[in-house]
């Protein structure tokens, strides 16, 4: 088993509170299927906005760093056999219905 | 994650029942002139819960979690944008100078919140509102409908619901309109239009016009949810919203039984009485009897008595069609209505005869404002088809058809015309 980490940009966000729920709703019942299978190991979302800071002067400028789509709104860390396993698991991530990404990378093992 | 945050299931329209709570607490200290603003400031708060809680899990209280979400994003825009002159006073005075209060939070402790709910019910029932305005905010506001979704529920466009909106928050400027629960007689009034706009929105629901049932549950359920609002709060409870109460507790006890599998129409002698929800029963009766007190019969009795009669029937020819005649001609003495009259004939036929039912009909003042009604064709049909006349009772019916474009009720008139086969070929053999 290794560690990868899902990258989730861009989707849409519903005005109606009635399909804001909906869509959480999708999203808890995908991790819940992760979890079932052993395969959910952390998430947290990120604000919206933030700093960044450039080389070489470390000016520290305001975030939005990019097209809002662009933006990564939070990450997932799941375990999965191999990186085939584990961007076949990002497919049913509900972020699809509305237009967004899911990034899979698989993390660095530091002693190999 | 947490494990425990993990298996939290949040109960069904939870976003859009502290949408409509945030509204009243926002407005309670942004103002109703900054209803946008509200608006804005709640949309703000669920999209952070909503982005929160997708990939992190609903925390354990999410209600509470809300609040201090939509409390820092309130006072966030006081210190931030120049509105401070145009708050409440109240509130400016206090979270600019005393940094150790908290005003906002004492917002949202539940009594607070239901006072606000309850200014809330009374603004958007403002009597200087068109009805059609009162009903559309009502859905926004308090019941955190989208424009979309208000369309969808009063069959209309999302442009008009729009303009219903846009209009009822103009007359808020305009008129100066102030969020809070009226005193005194302005209380009682006001009370009056309130609970014409809860009854309308239940109607909504109930008619069978709404083609969509999911629909018709949430506008049933959420007429119930606000009437249940007045009737704990001290300044609205009185035996007329406990009789609202009742009457639609009663006839929403019918919900599930009215359609068959085929979501086909069943009449109320069709009607399977095992599937009628006896707990929504027992608890519209509870009220029907909170209702019983004072010396005023409101419509809203009297409609729920006639409902309690059939609820407490063990089947159609066991109930007691003398005391809902009764009922009906106190009804119509005290709430004319065409309506009433034509559902009144319908005790009549049952008491005395069909043939007496037509007369009752027959008799019905301004009885041309019924004349596009399809139920007033189908009654008459009906009484026909009783009193064994299939011509005449298949004229009705067709007539009916010509008046209703809802395919339940198309359906419903075609197995009517059937039954007048039937009869035809019974009466020839």
């Amino acid at each position: 088993m290794s560690n990868f980490m899902f990258l989730f940009r861009g989707g849409e966000t519903p005005t109606s509170p009635e399909r804001m729920q909906a869509q959480m709703q999708k999203w808890m019942n995908w991790i819940q299927e992760l979890r079932n299978d052993g395969k959910y190991i952390a998430g947290d979302p990120l604000q919206g906005s933030g700093k960044v800071l450039r080389s070489p002067n470390k000016v520290i400028t305001d975030g939005p760093f990019a097209e809002g789509k662009e933006i990564v709104g939070g990450y997932f860390l799941v375990r999965a056999e191999t990186i085939d396993e584990a961007a076949n698991m990002a497919k049913d991530c509900p972020i699809f219905e509305g237009g967004g990404s899911v990034e899979v990378r698989p993390v660095q093992v530091i002693n190999p | 994650m947490s494990d425990a945050a993990s298996i939290h299931n949040l109960v069904d329209h939870f976003f859009r029942h502290q949408s409509g709570k945030l509204v009243a607490v926002m407005t309670r200290v942004f103002g109703l002139h900054n209803l946008e603003l509200v608006e804005d400031v709640v949309q703000a708060a669920l999209v952070q819960a909503l982005e929160a809680w997708k990939i992190h899990g609903v925390p354990e209280d999410p209600a509470a979690w809300m609040y201090r979400v939509a409390r820092n994003k309130a006072l966030d825009v006081i210190r931030h944008r120049a509105v401070g002159d145009r708050l409440n006073p109240e509130w400016t005075r206090l979270v600019g100078r005393d940094e150790g209060s908290d005003p906002l939070s004492r917002l949202f402790l539940s009594h607070e919140i239901a006072d606000s709910q309850l200014r809330m019910i009374f603004t958007c029932c403002h009597p200087q509102l068109p009805e059609e305005s009162q009903i559309a905010l009502t859905l926004k506001a308090l019941c955190g409908f989208s424009t979309h979704e208000i369309a969808r529920a009063l069959l209309t466009t999302e442009a008009n619901v729009k303009k219903r909106i846009t209009r009822a928050k103009r007359k808020f400027i305009d008129e100066e309109i102030e969020f809070e629960v009226p005193s005194g007689d302005a209380l009682k009034a006001r009370l009056g239009s309130v609970h014409t706009v809860l009854y309308l929105l239940f109607n909504e629901g109930y008619s069978s016009s709404q083609p969509n049932e999911l629909i018709r549950r949430d506008l049933c359920e959420e007429a119930v949810r606000l009437c249940l609002l007045l009737f704990d709060h001290p300044a609205s409870t009185n035996p007329e919203t406990a009789a609202l109460l009742a009457l639609m507790l009663l006839h929403a006890s019918r919900f599930d039984a009215r359609l068959d599998e085929s979501s086909n129409i069943l009449l109320l002698e069709e009607q399977d009485r095992g599937r009628w929800n006896q707990n929504l029963i027992e608890r519209g009766i509870y009220y029907l009897n909170e209702s019983a007190s004072g010396d005023h019969i409101s419509r809203y009795h009297l409609e729920a008595a006639i409902a309690a009669h059939h609820s407490i029937a063990a089947g159609f020819a066991d109930t007691n069609w003398a005391a809902i005649l009764l009922l009906y001609d106190d009804l119509v003495q005290i709430h004319p209505s065409p309506i009433h009259e034509l559902n009144r004939s319908i005790a009549v036929a049952q008491v005395s005869g069909p043939d007496a039912g037509i007369a009752a009909i027959q008799q019905i003042k301004e009885l041309e404002n019924l004349e596009d009604y399809h139920l007033l064709h189908a009654t008459l049909g009906e009484f026909h088809r009783r009193a064994g006349r299939a011509d005449e009772a298949r004229r009705c019916f067709r007539r009916a058809m010509e008046c209703t474009v809802s395919v339940s009720e198309q359906r419903l008139l075609e197995r009517k015309l059937h039954d007048c086969d039937v009869l035809a070929q019974t009466a020839k053999k």
